[in-house]
């Protein structure tokens, strides 16, 4: 007993002097690090204070986080295919991914953006563009939801897209790259002068989100490149960034950097509003698709359009000016209060503001330096405001927070500058890890940032992380911006390649989930809404399954009389009423993706089988207890045998 | 004396690192963890699907009883489970049937394991409604319950009798089956 008194006692001074040691070397750097760590800690079972919603890049979808805490929440498909969903892959969603060039499976995602009440981020929608086959999605953030895909006729590169106005009156989608309009077979040499930029407008119905190309500006062939909307004072204007002016087809890196400057172009969207009014427009013949998914039916339709109203510029003064902005100018950044523009020219050794108000001036006074293309170039001196001289290297985008500060993001020096709107001097640097595209303050894009973090999106990974192959996550970086100071907090991972971001405070998304689908108000034409409706019924070789499914079995979970060669529509529809309760279904050999079921819905996937046998189906979401019991059997017959249809559970 | 200075190295270091400067937020943390999920999933606040076992049981007068016994042998988590469960829900009366002072008795802290044991013979997983247990009582199979006891059902021209309870109601909620049931189910 003596001795190991003794012992615990020796313990004891060990562990105080180990402790004492390790405080000691806290004092330094381990504090440091605890408190920061705190600041970006969301205990278990607490919620994040902000969602973000971070595109996926070339995954094509978008992925929605939690800030402070970087957790990754869900990937919503957008437009990618994605087989955990059954997004793409069963018939209900086939339809969204309907183009004028056909079923495509991949697009680039670029820019989301939130929908908008009064300059204030409002919960309701979030838009994103596909970037490689022009579209413009809307997802519900009630039920995060791929709700809506609009084509973008007349455009390549859907890159300044999809920005939204103050009261989501528009979601605009502006061409990159230039395009013969109406597309034809011609000389690519012949660019300059033929090809044309359009800039699209996207009219939204405010009750339900619908989306309608109202028209397009059919601008000079420039690469339009990104885009912002005037916000109070400067409400109605929508402000794209342009580079090659030069209207080069070859060698861009060299033969789009010769002009000392470039546009942005300013588009007074209520003149166009007007002129659609008055009938001044041209309507060209054009084709694309239009996909809705109804969630009272839980199924995707896509139309094809055939023309579009097109305004062209040179015709109609007063709706589009040019403002000579150096050099290659990326990020379009409207400040909070609507009256500056900043115009990142990522060739550049400085960054411009130009003014709103300057602009109206010299507008009204004519103060133009000639025209492009029939459009007013208004005299630089006349429209610049400020300019922030040498604050990095590479300047690419700029958000604000709500205390009239600038933080831009600097590509080739790797890093966030943070300045004073108005006196445009430099007030803090942060570096980021590495090489810093688009950077995010929730409410970024609207009269009222929430100016507490900072989301950093960079383009190159390197060492952050444990080494995965040649391929890293991206990562990002999470700053917190409350202070004078920029101060790291997190590292975390991202999906694709995050370009643009969105962000708001959770409790304006949180009070409007879409917990359960009604079944009640379950309006698919397949649906079973109870065991009592649960049949098979064949027409020719065409057999439609209804089946239902709930904790923990299938009805029916026996099937008999399918024939080779047969084409079986398994329509499934999850009887739950339970938030958090999906089913999953997917049979052996099925040549497409499982379903996975929300409580009251009803999906389909198509089965071809080819061997005859017995083959069983089951259930690929862990539902229950019993969830390893939840699984059915499907007799195949020969393609000429008499197997009668029948189906059971449990024999009866 | 060995029990002596291990809590005193105890306090020593506990004290030793509140002076190193652990930060209030993760002691808050801490707490609010404690506190945020007594219940496990039971405390899930969700008013928009339909009401689980154990809410049902909560809005019906006639199983207070077996709501407080639910609560004193605290497996309230078990009835807001993914289930599937069914319940056979003894009616208050069918607990007054029970020698007087039993109830209290289980009540009390230091039988809250044989009252859990007793309420978990009561629940079976599957969902077993009217339907269900008529052709459990036609193909004569029994019901296999949570405490490993496997009951008869028997029916008897209206009548189902579980384990010698007579079903008197069926409720569907949205995690299995509440059968109410006029007596409650005691080892045989």
């Amino acid at each position: 007993m003596q001795i190991r008194n003794q012992i615990i006692c020796c313990i004891c001074a060990v562990t105080m002097l180990f402790i004492v040691g390790s405080c000691s070397q806290q004092g330094q750097t381990g504090a440091l690090n605890s408190s920061l760590a705190d600041r970006s800690y969301v205990a278990p079972g607490e919620h994040d204070e902000f969602y973000a919603f971070i595109s996926g890049g070339y995954s094509g979808q978008l992925s929605i986080y939690g800030l402070p805490s970087g957790r990754l929440f869900r990937v919503v498909p957008v437009f990618s295919v994605d087989a955990e969903k059954g997004y793409g892959f069963n018939e209900e969603t086939k339809p969204l991914l309907n183009t004028s060039f056909g079923s495509i499976p991949w697009d680039d995602s670029h820019h989301p953006d939130l929908s908008q009440t009064n300059g204030k981020v409002d919960g309701r929608w979030c838009f994103i563009n596909g970037n490689n086959t022009p579209r413009i999605a809307r997802i519900s953030l009630s039920s995060f939801e791929t709700e809506e895909i609009i084509e973008i006729p007349n455009s390549a590169g859907n890159h300044s897209s999809a920005f939204v106005t103050e009261n989501t009156e528009y979601v605009v989608a502006g061409t990159r790259f230039a395009v013969p309009v109406p597309q034809r077979d011609m000389p690519i040499e012949e660019y300059k002068g033929n090809f044309k930029g359009a800039l699209s407008f996207i009219k939204v119905d405010q009750e339900t989100g619908r989306m309608n190309l109202e028209f397009q500006v059919m601008m000079p062939g420039f690469n339009f490149d990104l885009a912002h909307p005037g916000r109070k004072k400067s409400h109605g204007w929508m402000f794209f960034s342009t580079y090659n002016t030069e209207e080069a087809s070859t060698l861009l890196e060299v033969n789009a950097s010769q002009n000392d400057k470039d546009f942005i172009a300013a588009i007074n969207w209520k003149k166009a509003e007007e002129l659609i009014a008055n009938g001044q427009f041209e309507t060209i013949k054009t084709e694309y698709a239009h996909n809705v998914y109804e969630e009272s039916t839980h199924m995707a339709t896509s139309t094809m359009k055939k023309e579009v109203k097109v305004l062209d510029p040179a015709k109609y003064p007063g709706l589009v000016y040019f403002l000579p902005t150096p050099k290659s100018p990326h990020g379009c950044d409207v400040d909070p209060s609507g009256e500056y523009i900043i115009g990142s020219g990522k060739l550049a050794a400085s960054m411009t503001a130009h003014s709103f108000t300057k602009m109206l001036d010299a507008i009204e006074n004519k103060k133009f330096d000639g025209d492009a293309y029939g459009i007013p170039v208004i005299n630089y001196e006349d429209v610049v405001s400020g300019v922030v001289q040498q604050a990095g290297l590479g300047p690419l985008h700029t958000e604000f927070d709500n205390d009239g500060n600038a933080y831009t993001t600097f590509f080739i020096s790797s890093e966030v500058v943070k300045w004073k709107v108005g006196t445009w001097e430099v007030l803090d640097r942060a570096p980021t890890y590495y090489s810093v595209g688009h950077l995010m303050i929730p409410g970024g894009n609207s009269q009222e940032p929430f100016g507490k973090y900072l989301v950093a999106m960079n383009k190159i990974t390197k060492d952050r992380y444990l080494p995965t192959g040649p391929e890293l996550a991206h990562s990002a970086q999470l700053y917190d911006i409350s202070g004078d100071k920029m101060e790291l907090i997190l590292d975390f991972p991202t999906i694709g390649e995050p370009h643009y971001a969105a962000g708001c405070p959770a409790d304006l998304i949180k009070p409007n989930q879409t917990k359960i689908y009604e079944l009640e108000k379950n309006n698919h034409p397949y649906a079973a809404k109870s065991d009592k409706e649960a049949r098979i019924e064949r027409n020719g070789n065409e057999v439609h399954v209804y089946m239902t499914m709930i904790r923990s079995h299938f009805t029916p979970d026996n099937l008999e009389g399918i024939k080779v060669g047969d084409k079986v529509y398994f329509h499934v529809t999850n009887l739950e009423q339970d938030y958090d309760v999906p089913h999953g279904i997917s049979i052996i050999g099925a040549n497409t993706s499982e379903l996975l079921i929300m409580p009251g819905q009803t999906e389909t996937f198509i089965w071809e089988p080819k061997k005859e046998g017995v083959w069983p189906f089951y259930c690929t979401d862990f539902c229950s207890a019993l969830h390893q019991e939840m699984q059915g059997y499907i007799r195949v017959s020969g393609r000429n045998s008499n197997t009668p249809l029948k189906w059971s559970l449990d024999g009866d | 004396m060995k029990i002596l200075i291990q809590p005193s190295l105890a306090l020593l270091v506990l004290g030793f690192l509140i002076s190193c400067g652990s930060s209030p937020q993760t002691e808050q943390a801490a707490t609010n963890l404690a506190e945020s999920h007594p219940k496990g999933q039971a405390s899930v606040k969700d008013d928009v699907s339909d009401a689980n076992i154990l809410q049902v049981a909560i809005g019906s007068e006639a199983h207070s009883t077996l709501v407080a016994a639910v609560q004193a042998a605290e497996i309230e988590h078990v009835l807001v489970n993914a289930g599937p469960l069914t319940v056979f829900a003894p009616t208050n009366g069918a607990f007054d049937l029970l020698p007087e002072g039993t109830v209290e008795d289980l009540l009390k802290p230091e039988n809250k394991q044989a009252l859990a044991t007793i309420l978990t013979r009561h629940a079976a997983p599957g969902s077993f409604n009217v339907e269900a247990l008529k052709r459990e009582a036609n193909k004569g199979r029994k019901i296999y319950m949570a405490t490993g006891d496997y009951l008869e059902v028997v029916v008897d021209g209206e009548d189902i009798m579980v384990g010698g309870a007579k079903v008197v109601g069926t409720i569907q909620t949205s995690n299995g089956i509440i059968n109410v049931v006029d007596k409650v189910i005691l080892p045989e």
